[in-house]
């Protein structure tokens, strides 16, 4: 039975995998197809970590999930998504993906539109930044030859990077904020290895998602592992990493439990997972913790978006020229942020979702949503709600509220602190530590990291990270 | 068990790591990479599906003797013949 309820304690696995997300999923398949004995251990009483769906009030609304990046076209070789598949030996059909309509990156007088054919992104940087056009050939020239995902690239900054190709400012914010926003855990700025994986998984590859939402990647990956054996343990997380000198001893369990492994795969952070280790302080990695954090708030229509004129999937957008993402001094800081259409994906005739989404994402500070009191805390998300409602109403050119608020029928609102409670990360942190480790190593010598801290991002990157972690450390012992 | 034995073994094998490559061109003294979009993980997963089926073990530093299926014939046919796996 994959879905432990029995007790495991004085178990032994020969690998436990902490954490039931998209990486130690993936990772927890490579390894139950090879006939290792292994345990992914789960705090929460649902998979799926930051990219998750929850119920409320009988609707299902998707956590993480804007977009499935690095979408590429049956037939399309050679890249993460392809590599995932094959890994992983699931169907392409098995994610029931649909394409993107189109997206757009709004700055102040300038836009940009981009879709699944690089084609369109490439003449609209032209057409908006006609002097850029052989910097931007460059760019891209650089791009499609860089190695992004060797595992011993040197961190550097992908703004002096690009600084050094393109001159002109917009266009550097313009390129860089999805990318951000889609995956940066340094505040205004990403390692240019980063930059280039979330360049192609955006640009070059392309925007898709499941009809059913995050829940049918989810659902699939569990049933993958559970049919090769995997053993799984919901609701239950590891309170400590037990170390003998730098090795692992034993892992014990938040319910009491002890449990031991050759090998443990933590996908619970960086930071996070040597904190739990008995040797270490509190402290440890105190300047390695991410300050990026945010609020989505879903408004459910009664309609579909076209109906109201909006047929955007994906808007990113920023009120100044230079874009700000930081964590912000208060709240909430509302100057930027990315605007999600569920509905307006190519799901084919006859399928549209049963109601209209509009999901709205900014910057939040973590530690002032968390100070707040209940009563403040419950109201501050209505008001910041609201202010991001208005704004994402402006830029989709819907001119008055009024329009729009007899059909909503419910709204739902994350905070940092939401993000906390289901991923477990320091400080609400989306995308983890600034700093990764992208060999996955850590100073205990049994112990490895994959997921956001390892490096690779979005759901296939993060899939990709588990699949490469496991073969790395696990399959493929370097002796 | 020959070495054709072998390479069919090899090919099967493939198949079932990248359904979405087309096998029916594959000339056996070719290197494989320069013929199917095959990467350094599905090069691995050669040699784990190897070993899960068959017990055959390939060091990592003979992965280079798998780059053809003629290649393939011959540096594996001894360990399939030493395992004594027989063909159903």
């Amino acid at each position: 039975m994959e879905r432990t309820t029995g007790s495991i304690d004085g178990n032994h696995y020969e690998t436990v995998i902490i954490g039931a997300g998209m990486s130690g999923l993936a990772a927890g398949i490579r390894l139950a197809y090879f006939g290792k004995n292994v345990l992914i251990l789960e705090r929460h009483n649902a998979a799926g970590g930051l990219n998750s769906f929850y119920s409320f009030q009988g609707r299902k609304y998707d956590v993480g999930l804007h977009a499935m990046t690095n979408f590429v076209r049956s037939g399309t070789k050679g890249t993460p998504l392809g590599k995932v598949l094959r890994q992983l030996r699931l169907e392409r059909e098995s994610f029931d993906l649909s394409e993107q309509k189109g997206s757009r990156i709004i700055f102040p007088g300038v836009e940009l539109q981009f879709n699944n054919d690089f084609e369109l992104f490439e003449s609209e940087v032209i057409r908006a930044f006609p002097h850029e056009k052989d910097n931007f050939a460059k760019l891209i020239e650089l791009i499609r030859s860089f190695n992004e995902v060797a595992l011993d690239n040197e961190e550097t900054s992908a703004r002096v990077e690009i600084a050094k190709i393109i001159k002109d400012p917009l266009l550097i914010d313009m390129i860089l904020l999805p990318l951000m926003y889609y995956g940066s855990a340094q505040e205004n700025d990403m390692d240019f290895s980063q930059f280039v994986v979330m360049f192609k998984s955006l640009f070059f590859e392309g925007f898709a998602r499941p009809f059913e939402g995050v829940r049918q990647i989810i659902r699939v990956l569990l049933k993958r592992y559970k049919e090769l054996g995997g053993q799984r343990k919901m609701k239950c997380g590891v309170k400590q990493i037990i170390l003998d000198k730098d090795q692992v001893k034993a892992l014990e369990l938040d319910n009491g439990d002890t449990i031991t492994a050759d090998k443990v795969i933590s996908s619970a952070g960086l930071v996070e997972t040597l904190r739990m280790c008995s040797d270490h302080p509190t402290t440890t990695g105190n300047d390695n913790i991410g300050r990026i954090s945010c609020m989505e708030t879903t408004t459910v229509l009664n309609k579909e978006p076209s109906e109201f004129g909006w047929e955007d999937t994906i808007l990113f957008f920023s009120d100044q020229a230079k874009a700000e993402y930081a964590c912000p001094k208060n709240l909430v800081d509302p100057r930027s942020g990315v605007v999600c259409l569920p509905n307006n994906y190519q799901y084919g005739e006859g399928r549209t979702l049963e109601e209209g989404f509009l999901r709205i994402t900014a910057l939040a500070n973590f530690d002032k949503w968390t100070q707040l009191p209940e009563e403040e805390y419950q109201a501050s998300k209505k008001e910041w709600h609201q202010v991001l409602l208005d704004k994402a109403l402006h830029l989709l050119g819907t001119k008055t509220i009024q329009d729009v608020q007899p059909h909503v029928i419910t709204t739902d609102i994350f905070t940092p602190r939401t993000i906390k409670k289901y991923t477990g990360h320091l400080a609400g942190a989306l995308y983890g530590a600034p700093h990764k480790t992208r060999d996955g190593r850590t100073p205990i010598k049994d112990l490895f990291i994959c997921g956001t801290d390892q490096g690779f991002l979005g759901i296939v990157g993060a899939m990709l990270s588990g699949i490469s972690m496991a073969n790395l450390h696990i399959l493929q012992p370097s002796s | 068990m020959t070495k054709e034995d072998v390479k069919k073994i090899v090919l099967n094998i493939i198949g079932e790591i990248a359904p979405d490559e087309d096998l029916t061109q594959v000339k056996s003294g070719l290197r494989l990479r320069d013929q199917l979009e095959l990467d350094s993980m599905d090069f691995l997963d050669i040699v784990m599906e190897l070993r899960k089926k068959y017990g055959i073990e390939v060091p990592e530093d003979d992965y280079s003797r798998l780059e053809s299926l003629d290649s393939c014939g011959e540096y594996l046919h001894p360990k399939f013949m030493q395992k004594g796996v027989a063909l159903a």
